[in-house]
């Protein structure tokens, strides 16, 4: 479980991460905001707390395995792996530069501690799936290695994700996790105009994974959803995780036109400027 | 004649010479690589013994994985299992992997350099009676245009099931093509076997009149039309292609500049296969004129393996056909 002041160290480090992502999409001049905003409390709590990995030793074989399915919301698990120590954060500023290693989705073999290229969408739980089969292959019950696949909702529509959602059912995979960032936004519009996924924990279930919902910008939630799926051993887990696409950048939020986009300069400052004062908020409330 | 070097099959123009599908060899090549290396593992989608990897799955079922009917979870559930320390292969039809789920291939395999195995049967117009849907003709060229994809197409079963082991210790991203239909045996045990290395399967006594390149089953047509013609005096040196990436070039253009004449065989596409990978390699090099043996941008249909053959122009007649028409542009 987690302190309280653990929380509140969390939260700090979200809001920097945050504020790296705009720093990295200003100079960038194309990327994608809202995703990774939305999803800067998830990747904080895994790359700061639940994940089992060495920044300084990435391909260290015991590692949990990290699968960024739907890879244009790299932006911040760039930002997670800078500040967790896997490269300067300074380096955050050459994303989508000729040369970079942070490349417009990411490239495994460019990279260290990036598990898998991905762009094209819907093959992640297959992937995650993959490894997880071979590590029970090697272990079975005791396998203790984590896989965590991060997936969008709007990949939901590939029909791959369900060939490998069906998969991990058949093997009975518990040691895949997979974390849907349910924003409700693709880059056309709200994911429930463009092709509605409801009742999409029903679907899951049907696919014989264990289904949990939560707010995916508590902390608190998101901590007893995962340790609660590794106590389930008959099935793979899903943890549908509402988001706010653009959270903490007022203007961004909820509002699809960012699903694609990078701030301008002015609207990058304005979104510094808000996050720097949620940071004061943060500081003060310690 | 036959290259007595590579110690060929010596029936070969036998009518009653030894046939058996080119997959059988993949079957039992992959079982004798699983019992030696035991990170392989077996992935198959719905289709394990027409594809002949049941004697793999049969041996070794820890190491056996079903998907079902889902091309796509096929190849990236094998992406995932490499990046475990896994040396997967994968079988299906040609004409569902690579057919279906190229993208997948390419992002997560290939441009990922995950050391997966696809292994595509029943590849080629030989498929017969079940009709242009399945005969796929055009995945030497979907493979070929992949950076770093290695691609194979044995000649035989005997040379199938070397190309699988071979496969098996080399750990890299690759495409095996083979046939369904029984076909005749040219290579034996003792004939080596190297990936990326081409061979001359029919020698002449002196300087060669014309090049023949060929891979699959149709080397063999392509054999009998320089043995036919060879009694004509026309001396044809035929080149078994097995690796068609990465190209053996420095063989192709020593032929080339042999024979000013090359034709190539092929049961795929005359665009982007063995044709189009031996065309690029000659305007680069050395021009030559090229006659090429294969499907001319049209689907195939139902019947019986050798009617479709001759129906579509890859018979002895039209291989003999076609090293004539270039001897004459050759002038």
């Amino acid at each position: 479980m987690l302190t309280e002041k653990k929380i509140k160290e969390l939260e700090l480090k979200a809001n920097h991460i945050r504020q790296s992502i705009i720093e990295a999409l200003l100079p960038a001049k194309s990327g994608h905001s809202a995703g990774p905003l939305g999803m800067a409390d998830i990747f904080t709590y895994f790359y700061f707390h639940a994940l089992k990995h060495d920044p300084k030793n990435p391909d260290w074989a015991d590692r949990d395995r990290v699968v960024l399915s739907n890879g244009h919301i790299c932006p911040v698990l760039y930002a997670s792996m800078a500040h967790a120590g896997y490269f300067p954060v300074e380096e955050l500023k050459t994303l989508r530069k000729l040369g970079s290693r942070l490349q417009g989705h990411p490239h495994r073999e460019w990279l260290p501690g990036i598990e898998t290229s991905s762009g094209p969408l819907g093959s992640g739980v297959s992937q995650a799936a993959g490894m997880a089969l071979a590590d029970k292959m090697d272990h079975g019950q005791t396998a203790t290695r984590r896989i965590y696949a991060f997936l969008s909702d709007g990949e939901l529509q590939e029909g791959n994700s369900w060939e490998g959602i069906m998969f991990a059912g058949k093997y009975k995979l518990h040691n895949l996790l997979a974390i849907v960032d349910y924003n409700n936004i693709q880059i056309e519009g709200y994911v429930d105009d463009v092709m509605p996924l409801e009742p999409l924990a029903d679907k899951w279930r049907s696919f014989n994974w264990h289904v949990l919902e939560v707010d995916g910008h508590d902390l608190r939630a998101i901590d007893e959803a995962v340790e609660h799926a590794h106590t389930i051993f008959e099935k793979p887990t899903v943890i549908l995780a509402h988001t706010i696409p653009g959270k903490g950048v007022s203007f961004m939020e909820r509002n699809y036109k960012w699903h694609g986009m990078p701030p301008n300069a002015e609207q990058a400052a304005q979104a510094l400027d808000e996050l720097k004062k949620a940071e004061e908020l943060i500081k003060s409330a310690q | 004649m036959i290259n007595p070097k590579l110690k060929l099959n010596p029936k070969i123009w036998n009518d009653d010479v030894e046939q058996a599908p080119i997959r059988k060899g993949f079957g039992t090549g992959l079982l004798a690589a699983g019992e030696a290396d035991k990170s392989i593992v077996g992935i198959c989608a719905d289709l394990t013994e027409s594809t002949q990897m049941h004697l793999f799955a049969e041996k070794f079922p820890e190491r056996f994985v079903q998907v079902g009917v889902a091309e796509q979870d096929l190849v990236t559930v094998a992406s995932g299992m490499a990046a475990m320390g896994k040396m997967p292969f994968t079988s299906s039809y040609a004409m569902f992997s690579p057919g279906r789920n190229w993208e997948q291939i390419r992002t997560t395999i290939a441009y990922n350099d995950q050391p997966v195995v696809i292994v595509g049967s029943h590849a080629g117009i030989s498929v017969g009676p079940d009709g242009g849907t399945h005969q796929a003709l055009e995945d030497i060229a979907l493979m070929r245009v992949l950076p770093r994809m290695i691609v194979l197409a044995p000649c035989d079963s005997v040379e199938a099931k070397k190309a699988t082991m071979a496969l098996a210790k080399l750990k890299k991203p690759a495409y095996l093509r083979l046939a369904r239909e029984k076909s005749p045996i040219i290579t034996t045990e003792e004939t080596p076997f190297e990936i990326g290395k081409a061979q001359i399967f029919h020698e002449t006594d002196g300087i060669a009149h014309v090049g023949v390149i060929a891979c699959g089953a149709l080397v063999h047509n392509a054999m009998k039309a320089a043995h036919k013609l060879e009694k004509e005096g026309v001396r044809v040196k035929v080149m078994n292609m097995a690796t068609i990436k990465p190209l053996d070039t420095a063989a192709v253009i020593a032929l080339a500049k042999e024979c000013g004449a090359i034709v190539t065989v092929e049961e795929h596409q005359i665009a982007g296969g063995l044709g189009g990978a031996i065309a690029e390699c000659l305007a680069g090099s050395i021009p030559t004129p090229i006659e090429f043996v294969g499907v001319h941008d049209e689907y195939g249909q139902s019947g019986a393996p050798l009617e479709l053959i001759e129906h579509y122009h890859m018979g002895v007649s039209h291989i003999t056909d076609a090293i004539k028409k270039v001897l004459d542009r050759k002038g």
